[in-house]
């Protein structure tokens, strides 16, 4: 569904990760690990097609990936449903009720967002996921601020959609405990930095 | 896209949001002026059509950065990129939503605000042409401005600066159209280069602004 082949991303012009390469296929998931830095946002940002890759090809089905950032998107003067709402309009149409209830949020669901906790807000951008009704979910960090119960209902989420024939890439660095997840350790794709010669050629 | 305009119209109406930030600068401004000009009607009424058509100016120029800036800080751009919409849709409904928010309500209460400035009576149906006319170019103009600064910490000045002289157009013809109405001279030239550079710039600018975004959002 989803294949990268020795891609090169950057941040700030300079190459972060190169030469990265994989296949998530249906009913498939990848979970992304590496230290703080070393280009994780990055290359998702670059498989939600929000950045160009300086080298190799991203391939995936068009209108195919649904992309969760660190932040939500949530307007604090909405209320839940209304939040959530306009991402199931934008995106044709999908079952508010349901993701209401899949991610806990129903007895919450008539609150301004800014009355939401940390944990809730997240909970409700992961909802918003489940509206989009799209295949592939490339989600950054999902699980920041969720206590352990909430994990677990995400994770179970993450299990319905690979088994409805989805698939999904994040990156995290907690246990899920999706052990059917793949893991990729990006350390060793790291880019060699620039070394100084090179900077000062680039000017000449 | 119909969601998007009715979202963006309802942040505009909750508390915080940009509704009636434009509409009460306006009311201030034009409210000022007599008190700061002096009395005399006749010389009132001779700046009349320059101080309305500022004033509506201004006031649109001070909700511009909140088109993207909002969006931008809460992440909801990046999903709005990643949504099925064009990004040239989005830039389209966010510059009418403007227009819905700041610039129709200045077109409906400018007649009432003609009387503060003695404006003449004959000219008061070119004003409301030449506003309704014009304004939306300002909406769709700034949205462009806006789209330019997205990245941009406080790029309020930047985007001031960036859109006051693509402005300028818009504000020449549009007081000529209200200076003649009031003068009783023919109105259909400046008139239709209002309207001609409002649908010039609605036709184009999009394109222009949605370029904008993802050149802004690719640096981040």
């Amino acid at each position: 569904m989803l294949s990268l082949a020795d891609v090169t991303v950057a941040r700030g012009g300079l190459p972060v990760l190169e030469g990265v390469s994989f296949d998530v296929g249906a009913g498939q998931a990848l979970v992304l690990r590496g230290p703080n830095g070393i280009g994780k946002t990055t290359l998702l940002r670059a498989i939600a097609g929000l950045q160009p890759v300086l080298a190799g090809t991203i391939a995936h089905d068009e209108d195919a990936v649904a992309y969760g950032a660190h932040s939500d998107g949530l307007k604090a003067q909405l209320s839940v449903r209304e939040n959530l709402q306009f991402w199931a309009d934008v995106y044709g149409g999908g079952d508010v009720e349901q993701a209401l209830h899949d991610m806990n949020m129903a007895d919450l669901q008539s609150r301004p967002a800014a009355q939401l906790s940390a944990g809730q807000k997240r909970r409700l951008g992961l909802a918003r996921l489940l509206v989009t009704g799209r295949p592939i979910w490339v989600l950054d960090e999902p699980t920041v601020s969720l206590d352990k119960f909430s994990v677990n209902l995400f994770a179970d989420r993450v299990r319905t959609h690979l088994a409805s024939g989805g698939a999904a890439v994040l990156a995290t660095h907690i246990d899920l405990g999706l052990s059917e997840a793949r893991e990729l350790d990006l350390a060793p794709f790291k880019a060699v930095p620039p070394t100084e010669e090179a900077f000062d050629e680039a000017f000449l | 896209m119909k969601a998007l305009l009715i979202r963006d119209l309802r942040l505009a109406i909750r508390a915080g949001g940009g509704f009636g930030l434009g509409l009460s600068f306006f009311l201030i401004l034009v409210t000022l002026v007599p008190f700061g000009v002096g009395p005399d009607a006749e010389v009132l009424a001779r700046i009349a059509p320059g101080i309305l058509w500022v004033g509506s100016l201004l006031a649109c120029l001070l909700s511009l950065d909140r088109i993207f800036a909002l969006d931008f800080e809460d992440g909801s751009l990046d999903l709005l990129a990643t949504a099925p919409l064009p990004m040239e849709g989005t830039v389209s409904i966010k510059a009418l939503a403007h227009w819905l928010t700041t610039g129709l309500p200045l077109v409906v209460i400018a007649p009432l605000l003609g009387l503060l400035l003695n404006l003449p009576l004959q000219a008061y149906p070119w004003m409301i042409l030449s506003l309704l006319a014009g304004t939306p170019a300002l909406s769709v103009i700034g949205t462009f401005g806006a789209a330019l600064t997205v990245g941009v910490k406080r790029g309020g000045l930047l985007l001031s600066l960036l859109v006051l002289p693509l402005y300028m157009p818009t504000l020449i013809f549009g007081a000529e159209t209200v200076r003649r109405g009031a003068e009783g001279l023919p109105t259909t030239t400046p008139l239709l280069m209002v309207a001609g550079i409002t649908m010039g710039c609605v036709a184009l600018m999009p394109f222009a602004s949605a370029a904008a975004i993802r050149v802004g959002l690719k640096g981040q």
